[in-house]
């Protein structure tokens, strides 16, 4: 039995769900390795994931230390099974198309740029030092996606296709984004984690810029996904899960 | 049939964090400037290289005939005079 568990905390909860995320977009986008349309966008996306991967690690390894049991990154990362994972579930929904990468990294940066900005105010300093990091890389995610959102939105008629679908199917992941349950409350009121309501303003600021820029316009929708915080993923993860921690599931402790 | 534009391709030069010039480091595909600059960022400053970063398109550069090299350089092989090695250096100069 290598599936480990986990005494959650709500600081403990509040950083796997940070960790999770990051991992597993940075999975998502890893995938696009070799495939990518062009190579410069080949490099880009992994850029991407590669920042997002650093990320990860550092959360997972604070989270480590805060559980303060014998895990570590690679344990909390590589030994728990689906229903254990925080992600949000825009990070778990299958790569897609390229419009369809674009437009999520797009989302997540509108939201996470602002959202590491507030987060170096944060009471935990490993946290807000890990912010301060993450603040500028996901800048440049947000600067990179959203520049081919508009160009996407605004080129071709597949091009503008595609990205409307996008649009359309990940607009209801969005909601998850500023969830707040009682952990997200706990991690207000301690000064941790930064009140989602107030980044909602630049968000919406941010997306209605992009899709206007695109000649499109924010899906209408206001019913809203939910589960990913709570363990209850798409059909999705546990297949991402089995390719990315097959190793260390096959071979304990592996090491390179 | 819809007629797809290739993708311009764009001259990269790169000024490091050592050197005072933007030296050229390689191409990018990208549909405008902007895109470029972000093609080249993630192409050729993955390991800390740049401060700076220029994109020319390609077809802005006027290259000249390879044919012509005979009129155009050969020429100077012959005024060995114009290389500096004809100087003493004072000591006090040090290496230049």
């Amino acid at each position: 039995m290598t599936t480990i568990q986990l005494e959650e905390t709500p600081h403990l909860a509040y950083l796997l769900r940070l960790a999770d995320s990051a991992l597993i977009n940075a999975h998502r986008l890893s995938e696009w390795c070799g495939h990518a349309p062009m190579l410069e966008e080949d490099l880009a996306l992994t850029n991407v994931a590669l920042d997002l991967l650093g990320q990860a690690r550092l959360l997972y390894e604070h989270a480590a230390a805060v559980d303060g049991n014998e895990w570590r990154e690679d344990d909390l990362a590589y030994r728990r099974d689906a229903p254990q994972f925080r992600n949000l579930l825009i990070t778990e929904l299958p790569r897609g198309d390229f419009a369809f990468t674009i437009v999520r990294q797009a989302l997540l940066s509108a939201f996470f740029h602002p959202f590491w900005q507030r987060a170096q105010g944060s009471t935990d300093r490993a946290l807000a030092a890990i912010a301060g990091k993450a603040e500028k890389e996901v800048a440049y995610h947000l600067r990179h996606s959203g520049a081919w959102l508009v160009r996407l939105g605004d080129g071709t008629e597949e091009s503008r296709r595609r990205t409307v679908d996008a649009l359309d199917a990940l607009w209801s992941y969005t909601g998850e984004l500023f969830e707040v349950d009682p952990v997200g409350e706990a991690m207000i009121e301690a000064g941790i984690g930064p009140d989602p309501e107030t980044i909602r303003p630049v968000f919406e600021q941010t997306i209605d810029r992009l899709v206007d820029e695109a000649g499109l316009a924010r899906p209408p929708g206001t019913w809203m996904q939910s589960g990913g915080l709570r363990g209850v993923h798409t059909e999705h993860l546990g297949h991402l899960l089995a390719v990315m921690q097959h190793l260390q599931r096959a071979y304990p402790g592996a090491v390179w | 049939m819809m007629a797809e534009q290739p993708m311009p391709l764009w001259e990269v030069f790169i000024r490091s964090r050592t050197g005072l010039a933007h030296r050229h480091v390689g191409s990018v595909h990208a549909p405008d400037a902007g895109l470029a600059l972000d093609a080249a960022r993630d192409t050729y400053t993955r390991r800390g290289e740049g401060l700076s970063i220029w994109v020319v398109p390609s077809s802005a550069i006027t290259a000249s005939d390879p044919a012509e090299k005979g009129s155009l350089f050969e020429p100077t092989a012959s005024k060995i005079y114009r290389h500096p090695s004809f100087y003493d250096i004072p000591e006090e100069v040090g290496h230049m």
